[in-house]
């Protein structure tokens, strides 16, 4: 494992702050993105939350399948939310199975968006269920996966802080700055 | 649905969540055995999804097609899933790979047999 300097001051420098100062991916998407940043998002523990991610992935979107080609009618913004569900965790899936630096950016996005996602439906679920005549991957906190899509999200981030660069295999500790969103 | 294939497709994937997860405490990746298991469990739900296809097929119908398509669909993927996932990573967290899978299948076959039995939506 050939492994040059990582720059370190440029990534400390670029990645907590301002995504959009990012150069565009396909400039950077080659070797230099790939090489090791930190640990990987998509080895150890990170696989296994790709595995769960695949599993969200997959009973999000043939839901939302479902619900929109046979009963679209009966709940459009449920259903809609459910396809939106789908989309983010497909998206965070890919994002934490790449494990390069564009992967781990577009991971935290999602995990954020994901975690609002949660929280927000569900509160609204809960207060207002007339607007969810059915039932989203995200309503009720997620009750009906066993709250899951609740804690996934939180894992996400707190995987995705921990593999930062800089932050070595011994843990958190050495970074004092929070991963900026949620 | 045949009773017996549906029960096996539910016990047997609960035992190799537990031996999987013995693995994982050990801090073993996933051996021969899991794979194996993994490769057993396939073979009961594709026995599952055909007697299911062939029951429909012969007049009987699940209460809701599409959703029942979908999970018998998820159904079929899910060991191929974590034995792939799993040798990718030949560490414990591997084991925790076969033993999440595990623990999903019985609940997506709990919830087949709900789309087969109940009428309605």
């Amino acid at each position: 494992m050939s492994e040059p300097a990582p720059r370190p001051v440029d990534r400390a420098g670029a990645r907590p702050t301002a995504p959009e100062h990012a150069t565009p991916p396909g400039d950077r998407g080659g070797d230099r993105a790939t090489q090791r940043l930190g640990r990987r998002t998509n080895s150890g523990p990170g696989r296994a939350l790709v595995a769960v991610y695949i599993l969200f992935a997959i009973a999000a979107s043939a839901r939302a399948t479902v619900q929109i080609a046979t009963r679209f009618d009966k709940a459009p913004v449920a259903y809609l939310l459910s396809a939106l569900a789908a989309v983010i965790y497909i998206v965070a899936t890919v994002g934490l199975a790449r494990g390069d630096a564009v992967g781990r950016r577009t991971a935290v996005i999602c995990c954020s968006v994901e975690f609002a996602g949660v929280l927000g439906v569900g509160a609204l679920s809960l207060l207002r269920p007339a607007l969810f005549p059915d039932d989203t991957v995200w309503s009720d906190f997620g009750g009906g996966y066993g709250y899951v899509p609740l804690v996934l999200p939180v894992l996400g981030l707190l995987w995705l802080r921990r593999t930062r660069s800089g932050v070595a295999d011994a843990g958190g500790g050495s970074r004092v700055r929070a991963a900026g969103p949620r | 649905m045949n009773d017996l294939l549906a029960t096996l497709s539910i016990a047997l994937p609960l035992v190799l969540a537990a031996w999987s997860l013995v693995a994982t405490i050990r801090n073993r990746p996933p051996d021969r055995s899991h794979l194996v298991g993994l490769a057993v469990v396939e073979l009961v739900v594709l026995a599952l999804a055909v007697t299911a296809l062939a029951a429909w097929a012969g007049g009987e119908r699940p209460a809701d097609a599409g959703t029942f398509t979908g999970y018998l669909l998820t159904l079929v993927c899910l060991p191929p899933l974590a034995g792939v996932l799993a040798r990718m990573e030949p560490t414990r967290w591997g084991s925790v790979i076969v033993t999440v899978v595990c623990l999903v299948i019985p609940v997506v076959v709990v919830r087949l047999q709900q789309t087969w039995q109940v009428p309605g939506v």
